[in-house]
């Protein structure tokens, strides 16, 4: 059988919506390998209120392993958790979203199962019959089409770049359970990031600034104009801002930094130095504000403003608030 | 305390790369090769780490060919004890990386095993916690910044949306993304020192990766976008393309 089992994410009892994307990837695979899709959910008591949700992605069958272990996002816990289900039946594919959590869970899950990972994955291809993942090597700088001689084949996919898509299934739920493995560390403390919540990597939209921002007092111009957005828009940085220590590393996009492909990315202030663009060049659509129009952005930007971005940006975020009310 | 850092040689991040004739790797002609970045603040924080312990060593392992005898050259510059050479294959497939990895450090009495978070050529993110479940032993992923309280790391972990503090017991594998430990620049006489210290090599245990790279490829050309215009008054056009061309908005 080729069935494909989706691992999926929830956050205090609601999905996330990369596990739509997930489901959908899982999806695309099975209408081209021949199986059924199923989903696991892993969750505290009550979690499984969630899921019925995820059989409109195409799952056949979602399984929702509750337990108070599962209530917080245990390593140790859910590696463990995630290998019993995919054990207790024979998948040739199991996909996970490439999130902070998917990050840290999918090479657990893989050393227990024996079983080889690919990362990050941007494309699933299954021209002749057996599974291809690409994915972004070289921070984004090349391209490498992987193929897996074990089974299952793990591997984990970047955010936003499979959109969902609504494919009905029956989305029977069940429950499973198996041994749960204890925690091996302790969060002592959570301390919530200043400046936007919302996480660069999973934003649906960037708004970068670079050196051109000359001075970190002026990120007010860009909180602005994330604000004007509103839900999805996270702040980004280049390596150089980052570097002077005027915005924290969580933020910075390109080398040693993430490797980010929103539906649309701003560059704003930032001339495009080959290692942001490998960290960004998936995005969907790319604006780039700069004042030089020889800079290397616009060579990768769909939609370029040549300007002073002090003059430009805080009219865009105008215009943007203007036309939501509208 | 005992350190083992992981360390990989890779390509200068500032290189333009190639594909090699072939289609399945790159093409190392004129390629300068550096220690992975990441690996670099975890070589930093390990130094910090031996340092404000008083005691111990740091040995810097790599597995790869006989080149990657420069990366750990570095290592001992910058400060390591000393060194070990695995002579192995490197592959895509982190699991095998991670078996023959663990294979030679189970056996070493170290508190810590420390990884960059990931490596920067191959971009998998996975060797790290691979090799603590080979070894039974826990894993901090994304850290940035760690301490020592008696028999335990702090770890501070970069998550979505903020930072978490994790307390970890040793011996335990970390795996270090950018944070406080800027790489020091080797002195002249850590360079020197280091030509002296030991660089023990070997053969790794038979790898047979089973995760295999078919093709690599340059990424498309984004097609050529264009200059809405200059200044503010392209504004309004370039919020209307974004709301009825691309439809983002």
């Amino acid at each position: 059988m080729a069935d494909v089992l989706a691992v999926v994410e929830q956050e205090d009892g609601t999905l996330r919506g990369v596990s739509a994307e997930v489901v959908t990837a899982a999806a695309d695979v099975a209408a081209a390998l021949g199986g059924e899709v199923h989903a696991l959910l892993l969750g505290g008591s009550g979690v499984a209120a969630a899921a019925g949700a995820l059989g409109r992605y195409g799952a056949a069958r979602i399984k929702v392993f509750e337990h108070d272990g599962l209530a917080r996002y245990v390593p140790e816990s859910y590696a463990s958790a995630v290998a019993a289900a995919v054990r207790q039946e024979s998948y040739a594919t199991v996909l996970f979203p490439a999130t902070a959590q998917g990050r840290d869970l999918a090479p657990r899950v893989a050393a227990l199962l024996d079983v080889p990972l690919a990362t990050d994955a941007t494309a699933l291809e299954t021209a002749g019959g057996v599974l291809a993942a690409v994915r972004p090597v070289y921070a984004g700088k090349a391209f490498a089409r992987v193929r897996s001689q074990a089974t299952p084949f793990l591997v984990s996919i970047r955010p936003h770049v499979f959109q969902p898509k609504e494919r009905a299934a029956a989305g029977l739920v069940e429950t499973i359970t198996a041994e749960v493995a204890p925690a091996r560390s302790r969060v002592r403390e959570f301390r919530a990031a200043t400046g936007s919540a919302l996480d660069v990597g999973e934003a649906s939209i960037v708004v970068s600034g670079g050196r051109g921002m000359k001075d970190p007092a002026q990120w007010s111009v860009l909180e602005e104009l994330r604000e004007a957005i509103g839900e999805g828009a996270a702040l980004g940085a280049s390596r150089a801002v980052v570097d002077a220590g005027w915005r924290p590393h969580g933020e910075q996009v390109g080398q040693t930094g993430k490797t980010v492909a929103p539906k649309l990315y701003f560059a704003i202030g930032i001339s495009g130095a080959i290692q942001h663009l490998a960290g960004m060049r998936t995005s969907g659509t790319i604006v780039a504000v700069n004042k030089d129009p020889d800079a290397p952005i616009f060579k990768v930007a769909d939609y370029g403003i040549v300007g002073d971005l002090f003059e430009v940006v805080p009219r865009l975020a105008q215009e943007i608030r203007a036309r939501r009310r509208s | 305390m005992n350190i083992v850092v992981c360390v990989k040689r890779v390509p200068d991040t500032e290189a333009r790369i190639k594909p090699a004739a072939g289609g399945t790797g790159i093409d190392p002609a004129g390629l300068k090769f550096v220690m992975s970045p990441y690996d670099e603040f975890a070589l930093e924080a390990a130094l910090r780490t031996r340092d404000a312990s008083g005691s111990g060593e740091v040995i810097a392992v790599t597995l790869g060919d006989a080149a990657a005898a420069e990366q750990l050259r570095s290592a001992l510059a910058m400060g390591a004890d000393r060194a070990l050479l695995l002579k192995g294959e490197t592959t895509p497939d982190g699991l095998a990386t991670a078996r023959a990895l663990a294979a030679e450090l189970g056996p070493i009495d170290a508190s810590l095993l420390l990884f960059g978070i990931k490596a920067m050529d191959d971009d998998q993110q996975q060797v790290g916690p691979m090799v603590a479940v080979l070894l039974d032993r826990p894993c901090v992923t994304a850290v940035s910044e760690l301490t020592i309280e008696g028999e335990r790391a702090i770890c501070h972990r970069e998550v979505e949306g903020g930072v978490e503090v994790v307390e970890v017991d040793l011996p335990a594998v970390l795996t270090i993304t950018k944070g406080p430990y800027e790489p020091r620049y080797p002195s002249l006489k850590g360079i020197m020192a280091a030509k002296k210290k030991p660089l023990e090599e070997k053969v790794a245990q038979a790898m047979s990766p089973r995760l295999t790279v078919e093709r690599l490829e340059l990424p498309p050309e984004r097609p050529a976008g264009r200059i809405v215009g200059r200044g503010p008054d392209a504004v309004p056009e370039l919020v209307r393309l974004l709301r009825e061309e691309a439809k983002v908005l």
